[in-house]
């Protein structure tokens, strides 16, 4: 048997480290004839557990099978981890006879430990995580499944946007004017103060970089061929492109995605609407109308921003410019940009309706299918861009 | 039962209550006490601000007038700390359970545990353990997201979260809107357990006659911006409203009755 004097200390080291208060839990061991006897008292709230825990799980640890009264006449106050902490010791020193008990419980108190004696188990706080070698090779193999999966849903609904396309263009009573309309308005008209500061801003950049290098060989006119065709070819289009993506594209999927969570999509295709012919059909017309306007629009500003820093910050007027760019800059620069616009629009706007209708449930699916319905579109612009130029060298146009 | 204001007799006290949303005025002169250690359902039709009563004391929409005083303190009038040390007194229900999806179900119900009691390690396991269990939900919950869980699941972990650090008043929007009602009739079963073990005071806002039968001490109808009716179920049943009178003599309101009777 263990001697008394050992089993204090576990009581004791938690009497010591309570001085300023007093009234939190402590206990103290006692050896009544034979019978281990544990004395709590104080104020045995979760609050005031954090040393008597540890102390109560190496005294549970020592003292195994042992037999053991706890008296607790001295708790002041009890809450359901306090009781089950004491419960805990109780049971842990494994000898379940007669004489292991509580004594000296009020009522509320003995009502609450025998509330809390079912409740003792352990439960899992963190999920099962498989091998991680093997959960990789899980996500790799679902990512793949999926992106195939995706792309092929994708093409279907390309070709059921053409489908219905086609449709309507024979029955043109079943085209939506007003909704085309507005989304003209919303997704178009109302980018144009954007799209055109930040075209004026890119072309008065792209002179400044193109001023500082063609300065060193003495080259600065040709300042206005760089930003001609650059701004006319590239910029123009591709960069209104990625801002209609990031701004319309995503409110096409937040705006039809919402109608998924809602219903309002299922509701319906049972009152006989096509939601293809009467949501898709007339966003992509929209864009598809609009982004060569707000392109061209974009290139103006974008010959304004690089003619205009051309004229302040070096020495070539604006009449010079204007010369220079109409001796210089051939028709076709314009056309090989502005042809681009509808297909980038078409990619946009498909993306952004096809993304709304994936989503299923939640608002977290919402917030991850508007994110992939930007990321894919700025993709797929940017890849149909460079088939172009590939397309455009091999013409030599 | 935990802590003090034993002697108090109420738990909360509103007076002249008044919340508005712009000019839209929801309460106007409420008055309400919820006892302490009894369960208070909250009624009233669509629209009465049942919810935004529950939100206006425990400080989520301001009154525009009047006091809420909870333990016998002055919610809104107090400072930042006495305003924290109410607020670790009870817990809340919302009625989706509000469980935040990115932490597993134990863990939801430890993050007032860290939080407020600075409590780690295996004794917050514990705790958590023991919540989880009370609330009946099985050991193997603890470790799944709220996303895996059923309704029902879920509100009952949310209860667990309520009920993490021991409070002595639970609020509870709706508790068994949306359960099935099997689901339903052992939730209320569940508040009445706990009420009746852990000394729990209990405001409830509920849209279910089954649950005013089976759980509630007191009933409370909110209509026409304050409260109408406030006191023991069959009581309240016979006041002459007739709001009152259509919801508690309807259809619904009678088979709730003869289920409870007969």
């Amino acid at each position: 048997m263990m001697a008394l004097q050992a089993l204090r200390r576990y009581g004791r080291c938690v009497q010591k480290e309570l001085t300023m208060a007093d009234s939190a839990a402590y206990f103290d061991i006692d050896i009544e004839r034979g019978v281990m006897k544990m004395v709590a008292a104080g104020d045995w709230r979760a609050r005031f557990l954090k040393q008597v825990d540890s102390r109560l799980r190496d005294f549970a640890d020592d003292t195994m099978g042992r037999e053991l009264i706890i008296d607790m006449t001295g708790v002041e106050r009890l809450d359901t981890a306090g009781a089950m902490v004491l419960q805990r010791t109780l049971l842990a020193c494994g000898a379940r006879t007669e004489v292991s008990k509580i004594i000296g419980a009020s009522e509320a108190h003995a009502a609450l430990m025998e509330q809390v004696v079912d409740h003792l188990a352990p439960c899992h706080v963190h999920p099962l995580h498989p091998n991680a070698f093997k959960a990789m090779l899980d996500r790799l193999g679902r990512g793949v499944a999926e992106a195939y999966e995706a792309a092929l849903q994708l093409m279907s609904f390309v070709g059921e946007t053409l489908a219905t396309t086609w449709r309507v263009l024979t029955r043109p009573s079943h085209f939506r004017w007003t909704s085309t309309v507005h989304h003209m308005e919303e997704a178009g008209l109302n980018a144009i103060p954007i799209v055109g500061l930040m075209s004026f801003l890119i072309g008065a950049v792209v002179a400044f970089m193109g001023a500082k290098i063609l300065r060193l060989f003495n080259a600065d006119i040709f300042t206005v061929e760089l930003v001609g065709i650059s701004v006319l070819r590239e910029f123009g289009v591709l960069l209104t492109a990625i801002l209609i993506a990031g701004r319309s594209g995503s409110a096409f999927t937040a705006q039809i995605g919402s109608m998924k969570i809602r219903e309002e999509i299922d509701a319906m295709r049972v009152l006989g609407l096509d939601p293809m012919e009467v949501l898709v059909l007339p966003r992509v017309i929209a864009l598809v109308l609009m982004l060569p306007v707000i392109a061209f629009i974009a290139a103006i500003l974008g010959l304004v921003g690089g003619a205009l820093v051309a004229a302040f910050a070096m020495d070539i007027s604006l009449a010079l410019f204007m010369a220079r760019f109409q001796e210089t800059i051939i028709i076709d620069h314009f056309w090989a940009g502005l042809i681009k616009a509808p297909f980038f629009a078409f990619v946009i706007a498909v993306i952004g309706c096809f993304q709304g209708m994936e989503v299923e449930g939640s608002a977290e699916s919402l917030g991850q299918r508007t994110t992939l319905s930007v990321v894919q579109a700025l993709f797929l612009v940017i890849v149909i861009d460079a088939f172009f130029a590939m397309y455009y060298l091999e013409i030599d146009f | 039962m935990s802590t003090g204001n034993d002697n108090a007799q109420n738990m909360i006290e509103l007076r002249g209550i008044r919340t508005q949303f712009d000019d839209f005025i929801v309460h106007d002169n409420l008055d309400l006490d919820v006892r302490t250690g009894e369960i208070l359902g909250v009624v009233g039709g669509s629209g009465a601000g049942k919810s935004v009563l529950m939100r206006a004391i425990i400080g989520l929409k301001r009154p525009s007038a009047g006091t809420v005083t909870v333990f016998g303190e002055d919610f809104y009038g107090a400072n930042e700390e006495q305003r924290l040390s109410i607020e670790r007194r009870w817990g809340v229900l919302f009625q989706g359970g509000a469980l935040f999806s990115s932490l597993t179900v134990a863990q939801n119900v430890m993050a007032p545990i860290h939080e407020h009691l600075k409590i780690e390690g295996e004794l917050a396991r514990d705790m958590a353990a023991l919540k989880i269990s009370m609330v009946g939900l099985a050991a193997e919950a603890g470790a799944k997201y709220p996303s895996e869980l059923s309704g029902g699941m879920r509100k009952r972990a949310g209860l667990a979260r309520a009920l993490a650090l021991d409070p002595e008043l639970v609020f509870l929007d709706e508790p068994t809107a949306g359960l099935d009602p099997i689901g339903a009739a052992k939730f209320d079963e569940l508040i009445v357990n706990l009420k009746e073990s852990l000394g729990l005071t209990v405001f409830m806002v509920t849209h279910d006659l089954d649950t005013l039968h089976a759980a509630c001490d007191r009933v409370a109808v909110l209509a026409e911006h304050h409260v109408i009716a406030c006191g023991p179920l069959d009581e309240v049943r016979r006041t002459d409203h007739p709001w009152i009178q259509e919801y508690f003599a309807g259809p619904r309101g009678r088979a709730a009755l003869s289920a409870k009777t007969g």
